[in-house]
């Protein structure tokens, strides 16, 4: 759960940057060539697969496990546990479940595509164009705000899940605890307000 | 002081429970919170009914028999403390007070609050122990154990197996508890001849037993009355890892 789940924290930089290029007044050159570039390159091809691969098992894991916990407790509590934990540490499956929604539809507006399994008329070049492809999905306000919504989930995700990786892994020291800490929530808050600002603006300032 | 008490009341093992309503008047704030069970009982016994089941043994927290899961929260609203150490002025006068035994599938309820916790000691006998000859004791001095790593020894030591941290992870992961005593031999040198051979079996002894995976919620380290450190899960995570690359 853990290296899949860092494994999956740095792919997030690396597709913000990459989406951070719509935000160019270019008419979508630089988003064009990184997608080329990403859609054509053979490491990437290979990192894609086992990309997939760190996807499907991460969810598919949390999901075993998650499943276990519940059977750990037959018998419920009446009153629900009042014991202080770290915010949403406990609704990690649910943050979790919000973002594979977002996966699906995600994947469906733009990775079947790519892979030529859902077809578009948004062609350029003989390649799906996806600078129109996004921004046509942008601009519908509806869109838009449920892409917003689900990214502050997966904030609220990364939020546990950065600190939660390091312990898993065994790295835990008093000296450096906070700061894993600390970098943990500058990562969960950064990265999601990263993806954020695209729709934002495409919205109000496009 | 006046108080509801709501109680889980289970004949045995196999029927099903429910909550039972018992008020209770002229209880001191000074009171334990096990000595107003035992009030309770008493008026139990002498109106012939059958007094209330819960685990008990030293009363002053090293024994780690209270179990008790009082008002959502396992050994009570105190902190650091177990229930035999609880007393009712942390509770306000004429509250409702609801009584629950530690919930999780490898700790099965035999009656009323008391559960079965075996499974601890299944755990520990996986490999809880260091193997030595026996024999004259030997020379204290012999082997040097740095300060830092005998304190944190010790502090490992200090779990008294309560299952609190069990009672109160959503998961009912028993992390802390194994790693606690995974801990305490980890650090010595005492400890590390049979390091790698531990910790593999303690880990599978607590998932066959059936207790959760742990998801870093820390309600274990919140909840423990002998404020055993999350840190201890790190390490057992270390040592699990070492000793499954090491073989
Ligand atoms: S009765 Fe011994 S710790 Fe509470």
């Amino acid at each position: 759960m853990a290296f899949l789940g860092i494994f999956l924290m740095i792919f997030l930089v690396v597709h913000l940057g990459i989406n951070l290029c719509l935000l160019r007044s270019d008419g979508g050159a630089w988003f064009t060539a990184a997608a080329h570039f990403m859609g054509t390159n053979y490491v990437i091809k290979v990192f894609e697969v086992i990309l997939m691969g760190g996807f499907v098992l991460h969810i598919l894991i949390g999901i075993i496990l998650q499943i276990q916990n519940w059977m750990a407790r037959p018998v419920r509590y009446k009153v629900i546990n009042k014991t202080y934990t770290p915010f949403m540490s406990k609704y990690m499956i649910y943050t979790g479940g919000i973002v594979l929604v977002f996966l699906i539809i995600h994947f469906m507006n733009f990775y079947f595509i790519k892979l030529g399994w859902i077809s578009t008329t948004l062609i350029s070049e003989g390649e799906p164009d996806f600078y129109n492809i996004a921004r046509a999905l942008f601009m519908q306000p509806f869109y838009s705000l449920l892409y917003i919504v689900l990214f502050i989930a997966l904030g609220f995700h990364l939020n546990h899940a950065f600190q939660a990786a390091w312990q898993t892994l065994g790295v835990n020291h008093p000296q450096y605890d906070n700061c894993i800490h600390w970098f943990g929530t500058l990562y969960a808050i950064i990265i999601p307000l990263g993806f954020i600002i695209i729709p934002v603006y495409f919205l109000f300032i496009q | 002081m006046k108080l509801t008490l709501k109680i889980w009341r289970q004949k045995d093992a196999k029927s099903t429970g429910k909550f039972v309503t018992y008020p209770i008047d002229n209880i001191s704030p000074n009171c334990s919170f096990l000595e107003m069970l035992d009030l309770l009982n008493e008026q139990l016994i002498l109106q012939g009914q059958d007094p209330v089941v819960f685990d008990h043994d030293c009363r002053e927290g090293i024994c780690g028999m209270c179990s008790l899961y009082i008002n959502g929260r396992p050994h009570g609203p105190d902190d650091a403390v177990t229930a035999c150490q609880l007393h009712m002025r942390k509770f306000k006068d004429g509250e409702t007070i609801i009584i629950e035994p530690w919930r999780a599938k490898p700790f099965p309820v035999i009656k009323d609050l008391m559960v079965d916790r075996t499974a601890f000691d299944k755990i520990i006998q996986e490999g809880g122990y260091i193997s030595v000859n026996t024999g004259g004791s030997a020379e204290a001095n012999s082997i040097l154990i740095n300060k830092i790593n005998s304190e944190l020894a010790m502090d490992a030591a200090a779990c008294i197996g309560c299952g609190a941290c069990v009672a109160a992870c959503k998961n009912a992961s028993a992390m802390l508890f194994v790693s606690a005593k995974v801990s305490q031999f980890a650090l010595l040198p005492q400890g590390q001849v049979e390091a790698n051979e531990r910790v593999k079996k303690m880990v599978k002894k607590m998932d066959e037993l059936g207790f959760g995976n742990c998801t870093n919620t820390y309600a274990c380290e919140a909840e423990c009355p002998k404020l055993i450190s999350r840190s201890n899960i790190a390490r057992l995570n270390r040592e699990f890892m070492v000793a499954k690359v090491l073989g």
